[in-house]
């Protein structure tokens, strides 16, 4: 009697294994984004494909450089890195292999996007990346309680005392650099100049200290700040601040004045990546017109397709028609490519305004 | 035969310890030494020096922070005891048997919740708009929102109740090997409460609140989701340092450094703390 069951249980597992064997699986493992993979888009692609699965690994610039780093570029067959991230890494910790442009539908991307992208990722002649959604950071504020909140410096202006917010990461210092009327990504070229400029946004940063509430970490912890009113402005992600549009249409993303800092986020294979067939299968599935909406309406930004902004979905499209005119339109400010060594001295500066005691 | 299977049976017992301090212990900490004595001079080249420990030196928001970080610690321990010794007495000595699994129980419910999810309890109560401000406001206590959280206090409150189990644990049972005619004994030649508490019942406990207190120290100085999340903007902690010198900065050599060095400084804080009370490590193990 146990013999039999014994005998049953082996052939069973043999059965299983056979058939996963038969069907010739491919996993594909994303690393990416919280929202870059909804679950409609990863159940569409795998009716489409039935022979890939999808894995997905939520992350972010620094955790995927991080992650990558720690394998070589080992465990995971698609990276989602924004466009300023890739150089510096590659070149740094040789995480990512060169993209087959010919695998992909580069027809239906954006030339702006696709162009400012391949800039900024070719080495040694080959290229690194190619475009996915792209996004702003700037400012949001709630216009019944700040209406003419507009700069970068307002977040300091003392008739906002204890009601602003920022994140104490590198694009706050960016931000302030270029509304002291520098020009940070000019001054990344010669160091001892970018330096200069780091002390003084330090110092401008110090002295806000005392207006700022809290520095928010995550973007549930910042829209807890908004809506509860505990904040009236802030600086944000503009998928944030679409977000919290929908359930306050008050709160309005604010383009700086000095133009709204762009993010492109990228395709970028690492370098031991084992599927690259449905890496590339993919991005083509992503990239097409009506899964493009889906991956808006998820993710808030906007993909670097053709005609991206109409392919939004309704509520976001008037959550950033309510945000940009074509003026802020025409002034964004692209992130420029990070050179070695600058992520140390960002580093230390937000160090510095961390430890700084006051406020 | 016999002499063979007894040392076989032998080595088998003893590998998954072996296995588990070499690979998990032994290994992960000689690779963060090694890595933390590599520094960067250029993309992709390396070379071996102190550059890393003398950075943190040279610069003082680094050992500030860890001080910093050391004596909140500190303050979160002393904490614990004073609250944590009072429970732990009532457990082992005052409550009945029955009565004191239920109350082991309710002090081991909000560990079944991730740290994560007790912090963010703390914050719906501490803000501004949260529970607590709220709460007074409607008494007519407050005429005004009140903002408790994004301070060193709202840390401090979110590691003690963090810890504090991990204090009461080793107290209630040491305390609970204590038999009650030595306390009786004490009250009948004469002693006072707090004679008794400073002679008989301290002295005894001593091996549960050193190792109470090593727990809880370690723990409070390691901890990261707890100071970040509740911390306000000065509010800098030192394992915080450690994420941004790996995460943000990509600069892992200097992050297993800052990792040696709060590992060194903690395992001093902690020999120091068994010298002052006359404890040794074995002493704390085996008594608790």
């Amino acid at each position: 009697m146990k013999y039999k069951a014994t005998m049953i249980s082996v052939v069973a597992v043999l059965v299983f294994s056979v058939a996963s064997i038969a069907q010739a699986e491919t996993t594909l493992r994303l690393l990416t984004w919280g929202s870059y993979a909804p679950d409609e888009l990863i159940q569409k692609f795998e009716a489409e494909y039935p022979d890939i699965t999808v894995e997905v690994t939520f992350s972010n610039n620094e955790e995927m450089i991080a992650k990558l780093r720690a394998t070589g570029g080992a465990g995971f067959d698609l990276a989602q890195p924004s466009h300023d991230r890739v150089h510096a890494a590659q070149l740094e910790y040789d995480i990512y292999k060169p993209m087959d442009l010919s695998q992909i539908d580069t027809s239906v991307m954006s030339e702006v996007h696709l162009e400012g992208v391949k800039a900024n990722t070719t080495i040694d002649g080959e290229v690194y990346s190619v475009p996915h959604q792209w996004g702003t950071s700037g400012l949001m504020a709630d216009k019944s309680k700040a209406p003419d909140f507009k700069h970068w410096s307002d977040l300091c202006d003392p008739m906002y005392k204890g009601k602003t917010s920022m994140r104490l990461k590198r694009t706050i210092l960016l931000g302030t650099a270029f509304s002291m009327g520098y020009d940070p990504f000019a001054a990344y070229a010669d160091l001892d100049e970018y330096q200069k400029i780091l002390d003084e946004v330090v110092e401008v940063l110090i002295a806000c200290k005392e207006n700022v509430k809290a520095y928010w970490k995550g973007g549930d912890d910042l829209a807890a700040l908004m809506l509860s009113g505990e904040i009236v402005a802030s600086e944000t992600w503009d998928s944030t601040a679409y977000r919290i549009y929908g359930e306050n249409p008050n709160i309005v993303f604010v383009p700086p004045s000095t133009g709204a800092l762009t993010w492109i986020d990228t395709f970028t294979l690492p370098r031991k990546g084992k599927a690259d067939d449905a890496a590339y299968k993919w991005i083509n599935f992503v990239l097409r017109a009506e899964n493009v909406t889906i991956m808006s309406g998820s993710s808030g930004a906007i993909a670097a397709v053709n005609g991206g902004q109409d392919l939004l979905p309704p509520d976001k499209k008037a959550a950033v028609n309510a945000a940009f005119t074509p003026e802020d339109i025409a002034n964004l400010k692209f992130f420029a490519n990070i050179p070695p060594g600058i992520e140390d001295m960002e580093g230390k500066a937000l160090e510095k305004i961390k430890a700084a005691t006051g406020g | 035969m016999q002499k063979d299977i007894k040392r076989l049976s032998l080595i088998l017992l003893f590998a998954p310890f072996a296995l588990w301090i070499t690979l998990l212990i032994l290994l992960p900490h000689i690779g963060m030494v090694v890595l933390s004595l590599r520094e960067k001079v250029a993309p992709r080249v390396y070379e071996y020096g102190f550059a890393n420990y003398i950075e943190f030196f040279n610069e003082p928001i680094y050992w500030n922070t860890l001080i910093r970080t050391g004596s909140m610690s500190l303050l979160v321990t002393v904490l614990a005891l004073i609250i944590g010794f009072p429970i732990a007495y009532y457990i082992a000595k005052i409550a009945g048997p029955r009565l004191r699994g239920a109350l082991f129980l309710l002090c081991l419910i909000p560990l079944w919740v991730s740290d994560l999810i007790r912090a963010f309890g703390w914050i719906l109560l501490l803000r501004e708009t949260g529970v607590i401000s709220s709460f007074l406001q409607w008494l007519g206590i407050l005429s005004g929102p009140i903002e408790m959280l994004y301070n060193d206090v709202a840390v401090i409150i979110g590691l003690v109740y963090t810890v504090i189990l991990f204090m009461i644990v080793p107290l209630a049972s040491t305390l609970d090997g204590m038999d009650n005619s030595m306390i009786e004994a004490g009250y009948n030649l004469g002693g006072r409460g707090i004679t008794v508490l400073r002679r008989i019942i301290i002295p005894y406990a001593m091996p549960g609140i050193a190792s109470g207190c090593i727990i809880v120290f370690m723990l409070t100085a390691g901890s990261y989701l707890t100071p970040i999340l509740l911390g306000g903007k000065n509010s800098s902690w030192f394992t915080e340092q450690i994420y941004d010198q790996f995460i943000t900065r990509y600069n892992w050599e200097s992050g297993a450094a800052f990792g040696m060095l709060l590992l060194a400084f903690t395992s001093i804080v902690v020999w120091l703390g068994l010298k002052l009370t006359g404890q040794t490590l074995a002493n704390t193990v085996t008594k608790t």
